[in-house]
């Protein structure tokens, strides 16, 4: 499982503060504690609160890789904000770029921009794709599968390669009237993305969204989690200082045989 | 629609490890061998991906073995009751990348000798020889943590490769391994999972996994080898898929197994010649496991280490 470490989000009173105060130590720790924990990406997302979006992106995207060579999820709906973050960032060791729509009414190019802008990248430059588009986000499972077969077919004419290409089936929380039925809908159109093409394209969440205004967070996210994995997820963003949560991932990929057992496979699934 | 690209990738890559130390590290080797590197399948097309080429340990008994057939004892007749002209005849005749002296002669049931024996041979054939050397113990717990510290401190400086530990008893080794850096060998059942787990241990000790080179264990052909076979090939597919604590070269040990068989040591005339049998059994075993992805090949009989030796160069 490729876990995303989200921690370093404006929507995080501490994040939110450390950006007003350019406070860099709090950031920093961010991502040495997320990297501990096996984070494959940092997702740095600015938030709402700052007014200068761009700048506060280039700010987080240098202060984290002053000391930390783990590589970087950016994330924004916005291309500009993005923008500056790569600009910023070295991409050296790879990048991820969070994320696009198929398409937008006021631009229908979105996605495009979004490719170019990770092929700019260098190899390891990668993007996240939401399946959704000018109509919104879509409920039900087919119209999810066909804004992802979309997608991939853009990806595979712009010649990118589908290890570069994570798919995000939107995952929207559990605690609203009548959504009982979306994990059940994510998890069959999963299963549909997978079989697109082969290779197939990764295949994203951001979790922790599914127990948003939730008791039990922590529950309910792992619990999704290893069902999402035996579909055929194999990344997420996630809430990797949640001792439990990596815990159950570990043992999913175990049990799947995507990693080889060992007495000690909690360790081992860290360490790597 | 143009084709698409479907180029999947490997994550992974087996690590790099040198042995031996020349004068300049330290040590007194006149040549230094690595292996590893590989991040490909064996013969997976990409010849940039194929890493080091696989190299040949001959054994080199600290004592003269008492159940050696006719066949290959012969080969080393001259030589069979001196550690060091038999390591200088494996590498300078015989064209050893690397002496691996094994200590069975420390075995309780095999002659029960003592560390100052150890320690003497040890010296002696660093002295007899410029290649590197592998230290490997006789398989008894309690004897090979009373001797091997001392061996290993004999041979501080020249970046040895040592072993084994296994999971019931890596904690003595690893910590003297570790303090004379030299590499180590861990050991396995032929279990993957135990192979693992054995990597995770000694790591947890702060050992660093980029200095281990893992030993599944070895059947012979006919006897088992389909087992050691696939293990080193999941082992591949594991660095490869980024299993870190899988992602070391490997060593297997033919020459014991090979000559353990009733083919190679049987005295039978209507199978053929006994001096050819045993080398073919050999070199046959080595090639096998060649193709599985494994990195030090210990072998006995010259003959075989020139067949292995040509395949080598023919393939890599």
């Amino acid at each position: 499982m490729i876990a995303i470490g989200e921690r370093i989000n404006g929507m995080f009173t501490d994040v939110k503060q450390a950006i007003a105060e350019k406070d860099k130590a709090v950031i920093q720790d961010l991502a040495k504690r997320q990297t501990e924990c096996g984070a494959s990406y940092l997702d740095v997302n600015v938030g709402t609160a700052a007014a200068d979006q761009e700048g506060a992106m280039a700010w987080l995207v240098e202060t984290i890789q002053e000391t930390c060579k783990t590589p970087l999820c950016l994330d924004s709906q916005k291309p500009n904000v993005i923008a500056a973050g790569l600009k910023a960032a070295d991409t050296s060791m790879g990048i991820l770029l969070n994320s696009s729509p198929l398409n937008k009414k006021n631009d229908a190019e979105v996605l495009d921009k979004f490719i170019e802008m990770a092929q700019s990248a260098g190899p390891e430059g990668k993007i996240i794709a939401l399946t959704m588009d000018k109509n919104g986000v879509p409920q039900d499972v087919d119209t999810r599968v066909a804004i992802a077969a979309e997608i991939v077919e853009k990806a595979m004419g712009a010649g990118f390669e589908m290890h570069r290409l994570f798919v995000d089936p939107i995952v929207l929380p559990v605690k609203v009237p009548d959504a009982q039925q979306q994990p059940t809908n994510i998890i069959a159109a999963i299963g549909q993305i997978v079989l697109l093409s082969d290779p197939p394209p990764h295949i994203v969440v951001g979790l922790s969204n599914l127990s948003q205004g939730a008791g039990e967070r922590s529950l309910i996210n792992r619990t999704f989690l290893v069902m999402a994995a035996s579909h055929g997820l194999d990344a997420a963003i996630v809430d990797v200082l949640d001792e439990q949560l990596v815990d159950a991932m570990a043992t999913g990929e175990m049990l799947l045989n995507k990693q080889l057992y060992s007495d000690s496979y909690l360790k081992a699934y860290r360490n790597a | 629609m143009p084709v698409p690209r479907v180029a999947d990738t490997f994550k992974g890559a087996v690590s790099r490890v040198t042995i031996g130390a020349t004068a300049e590290e330290g040590g007194t080797r006149t040549t230094t061998v690595t292996v590893g590197g590989a991040s490909n399948v064996v013969y997976g097309g990409d010849p940039g991906k194929l890493g080091e080429k696989p190299v040949i340990a001959v054994d080199v008994p600290d004592s003269a073995p008492q159940d050696w057939p006719e066949a290959l004892a012969g080969q080393y007749k001259d030589v069979f009751d001196d550690p060091a002209a038999w390591a200088k005849k494996a590498a300078d005749e015989y064209g050893a990348d690397v002496i691996c002296l094994k200590f069975d002669g420390i075995h309780p049931d095999k002659g029960d000798l003592d560390a100052d024996h150890a320690v003497k041979v040890t010296r002696d054939v660093l002295a007899a020889v410029g290649v590197p050397l592998i230290l490997w113990g006789s398989g008894n717990d309690a004897k090979d943590n009373q001797v091997m510290p001392k061996v290993s401190e004999a041979a501080k400086g020249q970046n040895c490769l040592i072993g084994t530990v296994t999971e019931d008893n890596y904690k003595s080794l690893t910590a003297i391994a570790l303090a004379d850096s030299h590499k180590l060998i861990t050991e396995a059942p032929l279990d993957i999972n135990i192979g693992k787990q054995v990597n995770i241990l000694v790591s947890d000790m702060g050992y660093p996994l980029a200095n281990i080179v893992t030993f599944q264990s070895t059947g012979a052909l006919g006897y088992g080898i389909e087992y050691s076979y696939s293990i080193q090939e999941r082992q591949r597919l594991a660095t490869l898929g980024g299993d870190k604590m899988m992602a070391m070269p490997s060593i297997v040990d033919v020459g014991n197994e090979a000559w353990r068989t009733r083919e190679a040591k049987s005295d039978a005339p209507d199978w053929g010649p006994a001096e050819a049998r045993g080398p073919m059994w050999e070199a046959a075993t080595a090639i096998v496991l060649l193709q599985s992805g494994t990195d030090i090949i210990r072998l006995r009989h010259p003959r075989a280490v020139a067949t292995v030796k040509n395949f080598i160069k023919e393939m890599w």
